[in-house]
């Protein structure tokens, strides 16, 4: 079987004849139809193998891989099952869109695939990317890359698990509130969660409107680098993709950061009382990489980083509230076998909407209530207000510093069944990458070291509205200087 | 006029959905409107939707331009101020015939607000304020048959402006006259085409009762749907007398919703407060706010065209219309238009203006208000064209034809039989004003009538209106009845 570290080294392969797209999305698939992981709900196998002899006639007849303009030729990639694809059944791991086929295709599938990437399969994740340990699938839970019984992190898990174990070259994940960056911590890959508008979300099954954006899960910064470049960029279907042209992240990424002039960010408010001391020491010996190739460490204070979880479990809770009701049995939605004696109308989006797991469920009820009259301006109102003082927190630390580095999560992977019993304990998982989806602001977790049990660490690093470039830059070097 | 007992006051304000007549939908690049030529009954259930406005998961609305240009137009023709920041909300509830589970709509930040609307109430002017405009999409229609109910969502996504008035009309008159004043704008700026069957322009009324000169206002009710001038002043009549006699027996009005049976004239409850949606609204988070540039707004001002009551005032001052003719001419958009166009052309024709105008509005208000009414059909989805028009006024001024053929010609052209000329000539509507025929009809009616014309010579005046009517009927209707009438009586002389 081959491993390749990177698209490059992919790419090299091609160009030296050493393997075909098509023989390695077989080897591909052959690994996840041996896998035990569950990362994949659906394998698009004779769509995939299609793809690939379309990529191998393009090498063939080209002589080469045009990188230039297909930098994703012959990539297999995972997509979450969030993400439409015309004619290809879409689930957001929910009972309720088991049968679900869209007739359309996401924005960023579309422009990946343009790219000459090859669509492999679509990704287990937390029921409509509601969790962190995906366990709340209705299609069962992913086991985590390395360590079995340890869950991957969620929501994107299956994202995590298939590029950890290396079931797919690279796979697309959502971020609402660290679905992304946890997941990528836990599994040792890198997971980026790019500015909020950077990549359209025509396409994304809605969790949060306001907080949900696409990134990529890949083993290198380098391939999230062509990920974003390709996939990002106004969308004239998505009112909310910044118009702003696109930098080159591929070339970016590549460059040296100018270490000398260089302000890393150490928010007091980020070492919390349990952060575990196998995360606290890796991130610690990060800053000191920094800090050894000429940046300056500067400490910061972002204030209201303790209300960041309430305010998007209002925010979050309440978007979600609204954007799941169109689940409702009429036209999406399985109808199960009991509505036959369904007595009116009411009863019958009770059954239907019986189906929904628990999370979900609990997050429909309590988006309900903030968005209720009376509750409205207790909750919704105020969360919304709290929130624009997390982003001014955010600027004003980005006076005095360029990025801000902190740990992805309080700790490693944990085990299977840990932590689903206390929802509460699991929401606080979060206060960390939270901050990034309120403020719209990019953020990235790369790889960086191991802590007890061998379990991966990943280190967070975030950056102003539209910084991706630098960011990418500084994680690409960070990556390579540990290596 | 509707009368109740003198004791009591009556409420009324008006929310007016408006459809906008857009191209394509508010949110999506699906055509808003059948295709052209085809009734809305016409079309295929369905035939316009795409992934956004059926409301796939995953999709987001994308707003059209267009739709900010129109609302902008009428809240300008309606005498608002428009915000340059709006905000787009989600009104969530559940039914099945809105995709998505909740509409897309405006709350606390709407385009438009506070206008005013003059109306006529009898010989009086009366102000109705505009409270606000807003803009939203229409949800799609449900169809239930005997044990399944079915779902189209042609007019899903569809644009709408609402135009909520302050409760300012004091009469089921009042209210008609500020719904027509309503439509009679939308369709003078263009923004509507006002087509009442089609649900194009519809109304729910607030009613409430009080006694006279009291403070406070009684309790509402809310009258749903409403989709007709003259249903909406016999719904609040009926409500009226419903919440009259409800009080004065000890009972007390419920803040409800109630629908209007017009076969039966008489409203019925649909549901009360208490199964009243919280409709949760909060900031579409789809969409960014609405800013609008001043000088935006002013370019759009500049293109808004003469309003009917203007064009109504001037129509009585330089046409000498009678007020009532001004008022049904400026009625709708497209009236109001055929009329200009076609004094435009026999001003050509060299007719004097006001003869043209007198001669056009008696058909406009006649048989065309009359062929309008009947067919359910505006006057601009007819085949009758300013041409057709300026031409029949032309023939009617130079006694081409008299007032009998004129209505049988006017027919015609409203069938699209072709042009004036060509239908005068097919059903031989040409008046026969040629002297030497007529007197040779004449003769022939006087020697078949000796005695009678003796009697008439000899005085009996009366007489004089037979013979007209039997040399009419020898020439088969067309003489010219003036000129008929003159030849007979210098028989007599």
């Amino acid at each position: 079987m081959s491993h390749f570290q990177n698209f490059s080294s992919i790419h090299d392969a091609f160009d030296a004849k050493k393997i075909s797209a098509t023989e390695l999305t077989k080897e591909y698939l052959a690994k996840i139809e041996a896998s035990k992981h569950n990362a994949f709900l659906t394998v698009l196998k004779d769509r995939a193998l299609k793809q690939a002899a379309s990529a191998d006639a393009i090498i063939a007849a080209k002589g080469k891989v045009p990188r230039a303009e297909m930098p994703l030729l012959g990539i297999p990639l995972g997509i979450k099952d969030v993400l439409t694809m015309d004619g290809v059944r879409t689930t957001c791991a929910s009972k309720l869109l088991d049968n679900y086929i869209p007739p359309y295709t996401a924005t960023a599938v579309e422009r990946l695939e343009k790219a000459g990437a090859i669509s492999i399969g679509k990704l287990n994740m937390d029921e409509f990317a509601m969790g962190g340990s995906n366990e709340n699938s209705a299609y069962g839970p992913v086991d985590h890359p390395t360590h079995p019984g340890y869950v991957p992190g969620g929501s994107s898990g299956g994202s995590a698990a298939a590029v950890g174990a290396d079931l797919c070259a690279a796979a697309l994940g959502t971020d609402t509130g660290g679905s992304i960056r946890q997941p990528a911590h836990y599994s040792g890959i890198v997971g980026m969660k790019p500015t909020y508008g950077t990549v359209s979300r025509y396409g994304l099954v809605a969790f949060a409107s306001s907080l949900d954006q696409i990134g990529p899960m890949t083993k290198s910064v380098a391939d999230s680098a062509t990920l974003l470049e390709v996939m990002g960029g106004y969308d004239p279907l998505d009112s909310t993709s910044s118009e702003r042209t696109l930098e080159k992240f591929s070339q970016i990424a590549a460059k040296e950061p100018d270490w000398k002039n260089l302000r890393i960010g150490v928010p007091k408010e980020y070492w919390v009382d349990g952060i575990a001391d196998d995360v606290a020491n890796r991130v610690r010996e990060s800053l000191k990489f920094f800090e050894k190739k000429g940046a300056k460490l500067v400490d910061v204070s972002l204030p209201h980083t303790q209300y960041s979880v309430s305010v998007y479990y209002i925010v979050a809770v309440s978007e979600a509230s609204s954007n799941l009701s169109r689940f409702d049995g009429v036209r999406f939605g399985v109808r199960p076998a009991s509505l036959k004696d369904a007595k009116d109308l009411a009863d019958f989006y009770k059954k239907v909407r019986a189906q929904f797991g628990p999370e979900v469920k609990r997050r429909i009820i309590l988006g309900t209530f903030a968005l209720s009259s009376g509750y409205y301006d207790a909750y919704f109102r105020k969360a919304c207000q709290v929130r624009r003082l997390i982003t001014h927190d955010f600027n004003e630390a980005f006076k005095h510093c360029d990025f801000i580095a902190a740990p992805v999560s309080p700790t490693t992977a944990f085990k299977q069944k840990d932590q689903t019993m206390d929802p509460l304990k699991m929401y606080l998982n979060d206060i960390l990458t939270i901050p990034a989806n309120l403020s719209g602001l990019p953020g990235i977790s790369v790889p960086c070291g191991k802590g007890d049990h061998d379990l991966p660490i990943g280190l967070q690093l975030l950056g102003p509205a539209f910084s991706d470039g630098g960011l990418l830059s500084l994680a690409h070097a960070f990556e390579k200087g540990r290596a | 006029m509707a009368t109740w007992d003198p004791e009591f006051e009556v409420v009324i304000g008006l929310e007016i959905h408006a459809q906008l007549a857009t191209e394509t939908k508010i949110f999506c690049g699906c055509p808003a409107k059948a295709p052209e030529g085809k009734n809305v009954s016409e079309v295929d259930s369905n035939w316009n939707t795409c992934p956004v406005c059926a409301g796939h998961p995953g999709t987001l609305p994308k707003l059209n331009a267009r739709v900010l240009e129109y609302a902008t137009k009428a809240g300008l023709a309606m005498g608002c101020q428009i915000r340059e920041n709006s905000v787009f909300s989600r009104k969530n509830y559940f039914y099945p015939d809105l995709p998505k589970g909740y509409q897309i709509s405006q709350f606390d930040k709407p385009i438009c607000e506070n206008g005013t609307i003059e109306i006529d109430v009898g010989k009086d002017k009366k102000t109705v304020r505009v409270q606000r405009i807003h803009m939203e999409e229409d949800a799609g229609k449900n169809l239930h048959m005997d044990d399944f109910s079915l779902v189209n969502l042609n007019r899903a996504c569809v644009p709408l402006i609402e135009i909520v008035s302050e409760p300012d009309m004091r009469s089921p008159e009042e209210a008609g006259a500020y719904m027509r004043a309503v439509h009679a704008i939308v369709t003078t700026i263009g923004v509507c085409d006002g087509n009442l069957q089609e649900g194009n322009f519809r109304c729910d009324a607030n009613v409430s009762v009080m006694p006279k000169g009291s403070k406070t206002f009684g309790t509402r009710a809310e009258i749903k749907n409403v989709n007709s001038f003259r249903f909406v002043e016999k719904a609040i009549e009926y409500e009226i007398s419903r919440q009259i006699a409800l009080v004065k027996s000890g009972g007390k009005v419920v803040q409800e919703t109630r629908l209007y049976d017009s076969a039966q004239n008489k409203t019925f409850s649909m549901r009360s407060k208490e199964e009243a949606h919280d409709y949760r609204y909060f900031p579409e988070p789809d969409l960014i706010p609405v800013k609008l540039d001043k000088n935006w707004i002013e370019k759009i001002r500049e293109t808004l065209p003469e309003l009917p009551a203007q064009k109504r005032a001037r129509f009585v001052s330089e046409l000498g219309l009678s007020a009532y003719d001004a008022g049904v001419v400026t009625s709708t958009g497209s009236l109001a238009k055929l009329l200009e166009d076609t004094l435009a052309l026999t001003s050509k024709k060299g007719i004097d203006a006001k003869t043209a105008a007198k001669s056009a509005t008696n058909l406009l208000t006649g048989e065309i208000s009359r062929l309008s009414k009947e067919e359910e059909k505006d006057v601009s989805e007819s085949k009758l064209t300013a041409v057709h028009l300026a031409d029949l006024v032309h023939a009617i001024t130079s006694s081409l034809v008299s007032s009998t053929g004129a209505k049988t010609a006017l027919l015609a052209a409203w069938n699209g039989e072709g042009t004036i000329e060509s239908i005068i000539e097919k059903h031989g509507l040409k008046q026969v004003s040629d002297t030497g025929a007529l007197e040779a009809a004449i003769d022939a009616v006087i020697a078949e009538n000796a005695g009678q014309f003796a009697e008439m010579k000899s005085g009996k005046d009366k007489l004089l209106g037979f013979f007209v009517g039997q040399t009419m009927k020898k020439t088969g209707g067309k003489a010219n009845p003036g000129l008929l009438q003159e030849l007979i009586k210098k028989r007599l002389s």
